[in-house]
């Protein structure tokens, strides 16, 4: 046996808030692209956007155990107002960042009245309606959005008023992924805090919540409106690097995506839904680059393989092997026989 | 009556109904807990003792009546607002965090009472007030050397203390246990039984139970509840010596040996 020295309580709680060695790894290889692959920065800057919008999705489902299935109208009223204030006159784009996020956060915090009162399937089909909802509000106001066509004339001016967005996507990927880290640090803080251990505390057992006093539903507001907010600022990264929206920003398809991304990589664990939306993106790039008529039937292969046999996602399944060759070792004697 | 009505009353309901459809499960229930005694509810199954402590609590609203908590009228008030006022109750069957430690639990319910679990922006470890808290009761209820398990993980029995600990960690004025010892053996049962006994004083604890020997030991009043409404109240002597309560049990009995 090893000996394990008990050390109060909260030394085992300190260690689950560092940050290990495989993150600082992770975030290190998010470099990579410039240097292995500057051909593709624009698809790396269309994952990162996708993993800041997993990133939302996580925060609800993954931590509290808010399903949704309509969480692109957020990504697209974020989507839909960078472009906007673009097109009437206003580029800069850190300021069309802030100005979408507040956007969606409105958004997310009037709805969030809605969303507290409810569970599971009622949840679903809330939010099922609301996403489609907002598409069939976006696709009757053409005269604000565009409609069909989507919204033309977006032009984003340089990053910090000198350095252009370029066709490479070198200014797009930078900029997303630093807008990613920045809200992936800030959502590891909350995931930390004691708000971050009642939202846990909602995922598992929601009705025990109110007779330990908390107050579940003002909980799940807030968490509901950062997630609607952090949803919004993918919307406008999507927009300001792409020139482009139209209503799938908005979409059914784009709230399932992000779904399917996040139990790919494993919910609840932060890292999964960028995982996932990594393993998502690139095969989706590459199936379509086969046949782009069939690469759907290779993402439901995938995702049913995962499921069936990761039922934790990606990163789940990583985590268990992990543990199960850890604990490996330590059955181990110390002085093996042979 | 007049004995009891001049010690300071902790928890009383007032002619307190409930009604499913057209089953009585509260009828003019009318209960006054002093301040301090170890109370217990005792009444054949459907007799509504369980119903009782959702109703006080605020799981639901009845149809008539008041509850009073102190002074105060709590019938409007949600089921956090009480425990915030300090009435809290344990399930009878475990409802605990499975993926949370039992620390993690007890913190959780700590930083709730404090008011601290809105805060996002600080990291848990900086509490370590609220922390230290939650490892004390956890201690008290010899859970410590367990704490960081997940709760899924603890044994039955420690799953048991650990609804309590939740309890405790809301600074409880009246506790309400619903079979605490519910699925755990005698000996054990002696144990739980035993903490709760040696609880504050200060706390008025009303707890369901089954077990004659259980209520006799740890109960200094006894309140007996049969389909719906209070058949008597008082003391373990009293109550055994009663005819209705024996008959009630004795019909129950039979029915039991029967099957």
């Amino acid at each position: 046996m090893t000996t394990q020295t008990i050390s109060g309580p909260h030394a085992v709680l300190q260690a689950q808030a560092r940050w290990r060695t495989a993150e600082i790894a992770f975030w290190l290889a998010t470099l990579l692209p410039f240097v292995l692959a500057p051909d593709y920065l624009v698809l790396a800057s269309q994952v990162a956007i996708a993993a800041l919008f997993v990133l939302s999705l996580d925060l609800i489902l993954g931590f509290s155990g808010i399903i949704s299935l309509g969480h692109a109208a957020y990504f697209g009223v974020g989507a839909y107002t960078a472009g906007l204030i673009s097109v009437h006159g206003w580029g800069e784009p850190l300021s069309g960042l802030v100005i979408a996020g507040t956007a969606s956060g409105i958004l997310g915090y009037v709805t969030s009245f809605i969303i507290a009162r409810f569970r599971h399937l009622a949840l679903i089909m809330i939010t099922l309606g609301l996403g489609l909802l907002l598409q069939e509000a976006a696709n009757a106001a053409s005269w604000l959005t565009g409609g069909f066509d989507g919204l033309q004339g977006i032009h984003t001016w340089p990053l910090f008023g000198r350095i252009d967005f370029d066709l490479y996507g070198y200014t797009a990927y930078s900029y997303a992924l630093a807008v990613l880290f920045v809200v992936f640090v800030a959502a590891r803080r909350i995931i930390h805090s004691p708000f971050g251990l009642a939202l846990r505390g909602i995922r598992e057992n929601g009705a025990r919540m109110p007779a330990i006093g908390a107050p579940t539903h003002s909980h799940i507001r807030t968490i509901y409106t950062i997630a609607a907010v952090i949803a919004g600022l993918a919307g406008a990264l999507l927009s300001q690097t792409t020139a482009t929206v139209s209503l799938e920003a908005l979409g059914f398809q784009r709230s399932a995506d992000v779904l399917v991304m996040l139990i790919l990589g494993g919910a609840g664990r932060l890292y999964g839904g960028l995982i996932g939306a990594v393993v998502y993106m690139v095969a989706r790039d590459q199936f379509s680059g086969l046949n782009p008529q069939f690469w759907y039937f290779w993402i439901g292969l995938l995702l049913i393989g995962v499921v069936m046999f990761l039922p934790n996602g990606i990163l789940g399944g990583l985590a268990f092997a992990a543990e199960r060759l850890k604990s490996a070792a330590r059955k181990r004697p110390p002085v093996s026989a042979p | 009556m007049s004995a009891t009505a001049a010690r300071m009353t902790a928890l009383s309901t007032r002619g307190v109904n409930k009604r499913f459809g057209s089953l009585v499960v509260a009828a003019d229930v009318e209960i006054d807990l002093p301040a301090g005694v170890r109370y217990a509810l005792i009444g054949p199954n459907g007799a509504g003792k369980t119903t009782l402590i959702n109703l006080m609590t605020g799981m639901l609203r009845p149809d008539a009546g008041h509850i009073l908590l102190g002074d105060d009228d709590i019938t409007a008030l949600p089921p956090q607002a009480r425990v915030r006022r300090g009435l809290v109750r344990t399930y009878q069957i475990n409802s605990l965090f499975p993926y949370l430690s039992a620390l993690e639990s007890v913190t959780l319910a700590v930083c709730e009472r404090r008011g601290v679990a809105r805060t996002w922006w600080r990291p848990l470890t900086a509490y370590r007030d609220e922390v230290d808290e939650a490892y004390g009761i956890l201690g008290t209820l010899n859970l410590a050397a367990v704490c960081h398990r997940p709760t899924r993980e603890l044994a039955y029995g420690q799953q048991r203390l650990l609804e309590i600990a939740l309890a405790l960690a809301a600074r409880p004025k009246v506790l309400l246990l619903d079979e605490p010892a519910a699925g755990v053996p005698r000996d054990e049962s002696n144990d739980l039984f035993a903490a709760i006994a040696g609880l504050s004083r200060d706390i008025t604890v009303l707890f369901i139970e089954h077990d004659m020997e259980l209520v006799f030991r740890f109960a200094s009043r006894v309140i007996v509840m049969v389909g719906g409404g209070v058949l008597t109240e008082g003391t373990p002597a009293e109550i055994a010596a009663d005819e209705r309560v024996r008959a009630v049990y004795l019909g129950e009995r039979q029915r039991v040996g029967a099957r």
